[in-house]
């Protein structure tokens, strides 16, 4: 019995390079530049370069860094809490997001069920044209967008030419939830798909058998098989909503208030980094909740499945 | 054209019941003078593509019977059972419950239920919920379908699981939820889609059973499709033996066991050893036949026996054979020599393997009646098989 706990704890004493990777990825990408923003947040503004201060100074050892941490202070968040403009921002990326998510679930789950019920062939057909697009730059589709939605656009030309009045749609709000929605439309779907492609036939012929007309059938039976897909479509959906930046810059008018236009706003116009790093944890902070929500739910699931 | 032959097969069965001295039991609701079929198959026809699954069946299934569709994988059973709960809509014919034709009527319109042969139970329900689902649909109120659900509980003997997911349960135990759930709605017929193939063989054996006393206890007529024959023996009160999308026998399960009607059935049935033979003479209710295999040819009791001249085979099956080692006498009559080529001890039987003499193979099984017993015929001994005259059972087709 001793032996065998012996030789148990001595394989997963040390992590083998294959698990240690991932750490090393996520140490190097994301927790260094994440302590890095960190830090910055707790600066203030300064004519320098780069233009923050207080800066570590390493050749006075101990005490430098004591001096450092001494001259840190959390202004840049009060400031925060005071500037009414930062708090309206987040609020309205929130409903950009959770709109754009809303309105992307509506338009992908019909298109996403009817792919899951398609023959094999036109599956494989309609998974490979929701995938095609990120064959193009992002940027590039955002701007053909604007081809697409300006006051001499294709939309009004087309509207005209059924002789419809024309719409002004660019650079307001409504410019903004298109592209949303178009660009972010297959992270809904390809999650949907793969819950809905996964329910057995056999389990809506059995509701059908027990009385259930097709539309309760969709309601009892597959809504609420498909409600991992829907979490982790919305999820998928909505984290990136909130922070998106070139879509409400391209489309979006000067109104247009989202958290993303907020940092590059404080960053690259008022070279006021700190300012920026503080909105940008603030951000992370907000986007966690969400984030571990999704992480549980998927926990959830694979312990359903097994 | 299966139709028929289902009648004169059932009349044939009928016909031979006395001398087939079968088990008494009166229940027999298709014998029945002027007894109305719950469910009509009216020569029904269903294509896929250019296969045609179901050729043209004629069947009555009456009020209470628990009736067995037998036949191999791709014979079209299932395809019937599925046109019965209206997955499927018939090409040709028609399909009629309690006199009144279902055509048009989808799945969640009809008054019977099925039990999935993957059991379909819905794995975001507990199994109460999953058992509750159809009277939900109904409109049932709450208060009646906890009573109800309660009540399919103890039937199947899960009311500690009830809160259950289908994921926590054993094979046995989803097996029996998806029957409570099938059951639940107290449809005029439950429809079994090879209720027992997911499950080991002991369970097996318990849960036949198991759904016997079920389905006496509760009245309702139980369809089945399996193409497990004992399966079909224990549970049926009829059996339809099915191939090619046609039914080429049905009957009481010693009918089609004892009486086939054709070599199919025979072979798809048990085990059966078939001799090609000629009729030498009919006087009934005997007849002779003579076969290249027997010196001393046959004497079987047949009242059907075509006219002297054609050509037939006899099955007998292999408990039906003695085995000897000692010759006979003289050239009897229902006897074949032949050398042991394999012996295969299964405890409760011996099989044996006997070559004759033209070097054709056939079977015989004896019963281990005593522990100790000495078991003389060893491998290559040569020994000679008999029969009764009634435990041979003459074919034409």
């Amino acid at each position: 019995m001793k032996a065998l706990g012996k030789a148990g704890s001595k394989r997963i004493g040390w992590p083998p390079l294959a698990v240690a990777a991932p750490f090393l990825w996520l140490a190097v990408f994301f927790a260094f530049p994440f302590l890095l923003v960190l830090k910055l947040s707790f600066s203030h503004p300064a004519l320098a370069m780069p233009p923050y201060a207080p800066k570590m100074d390493w050749s006075h050892g101990l005490q430098g860094i004591g001096d450092f941490l001494k001259a840190l202070s959390g202004v840049n968040y009060r400031r925060l809490t005071q500037d009414d403009l930062y708090f309206a921002s987040y609020l309205s990326s929130l409903r950009f997001a959770a709109i754009g998510t809303a309105i992307s679930l509506l338009i992908g789950y019909p298109i996403a069920y009817a792919m899951a019920r398609c023959g094999p062939q036109a599956r494989r057909l309609l998974l490979m044209a929701v995938i095609l697009p990120f064959w193009t730059s992002f940027l590039i589709r955002v701007y053909a967008w604007i081809g697409i939605l300006k006051p001499e656009g294709l939309l009004n030309a087309g509207l005209h030419a059924l002789g419809l009045p024309g719409i002004d749609i660019l650079n307001t709000d409504g410019a903004v939830y298109v592209g949303l929605v178009y660009a972010y439309l297959p992270f809904m779907m390809l999650p949907l798909y793969a819950a809905l492609e996964r329910l057995d036939p056999t389990l809506l012929e059995a509701a059908a058998d027990l009385g259930a007309s097709p539309t309760k059938a969709f309601w009892s039976v597959t809504v609420p098989l498909s409600l991992p897909g829907v979490a982790a479509g919305c999820l998928l959906c909505f984290i990136p909503m909130v922070g998106e930046f070139v879509i409400p810059d391209l489309l979006g008018g000067p109104d247009t208030l989202m958290i993303g236009k907020t940092i590059w706003t404080e960053f690259f116009s008022d070279r006021d980094w700190p300012s920026a790093s503080a909105v940008a944890i603030i951000l992370l902070v907000t986007l966690v909740v969400p984030i571990l929500l999704y992480q549980r739910q998927q926990a959830r699931a694979l312990e359903a499945q097994r | 054209m299966s139709g028929r032959d289902g009648d004169t097969a059932a009349r044939r069965g009928g016909g031979r019941r006395a001398a087939l001295g079968g088990i008494r039991d009166p229940f027999a609701p298709w014998a029945a003078p002027g007894a109305e079929p719950l469910v009509r198959f009216e020569s029904v026809v269903k294509r896929y593509g250019a296969q045609t699954a179901v050729d043209g069946v004629s069947l009555d299934i009456y009020p209470g019977e628990f009736f067995a569709l037998l036949g191999p994988s791709g014979c079209g059973k299932t395809t019937l059972m599925r046109l019965l709960a209206g997955f499927e809509t018939p090409d040709e014919g028609r399909v009629l419950l309690s006199g009144e034709d279902l055509a048009g009527r989808p799945p969640h319109k009809r008054p019977v239920n099925m039990m999935f042969q993957s059991y379909a139970l819905f794995p975001h329900l507990s199994v109460a919920d999953n058992i509750a689902f159809g009277l939900k649909q109904e409109g049932m109120g709450k208060a009646e379908r906890d009573v109800r659900v309660e009540e399919m509980l103890a039937l199947v003997k899960l009311e500690d699981f009830a809160r259950r997911k289908p994921a926590q349960l054993s094979g046995g135990q989803k097996q029996r939820v998806a029957l409570a759930r099938a059951l639940a709605k107290r449809p005029s017929m439950l429809l079994l889609d090879e209720p027992l193939a997911a499950l080991d063989k002991k369970l097996r054996e318990e849960t036949q059973f198991e759904l016997m006393r079920i389905q006496q206890a509760l009245g309702t007529t139980f369809l089945m499709v399996t193409h497990d024959q004992e399966e079909a023996m224990v549970l049926a009160d009829r059996i339809g033996v099915m191939q090619a999308g046609r039914i080429v026998q049905v009957g009481r399960p010693m009918e089609v066991y004892e009486a086939p009607a054709s070599r199919y059935v025979a072979d798809f049935l048990g085990d059966v050893n078939l001799f090609e033979a000629q009729v030498a003479s009919v006087e009934a209710p005997h007849a002779r036949l003579t076969a290249e295999e027997a010196p001393g040819g046959f004497r079987v009791v047949d009242e059907d026996c075509p006219a002297p001249g054609a050509t037939v085979w006899l099955a007998v099956r292999p408990e039906k054979l003695r085995l000897s080692l000692d010759a006979p006498a003289g050239n009897p009559e229902n006897t074949l020599a032949g050398t042991v080529w394999d012996i295969a001890y299964t405890g409760d039987w011996t099989n044996f393997i006997i070559a004759l003499p033209n070097g054709r193979h056939i079977r015989a099984a004896q019963a281990n009646a005593n522990r100790r017993v000495a078991r003389p015929i060893g491998c290559d001994d040569t020994v000679w098989v008999c029969f009764d005259p009634d435990a041979g059972v003459v074919l034409t087709q």
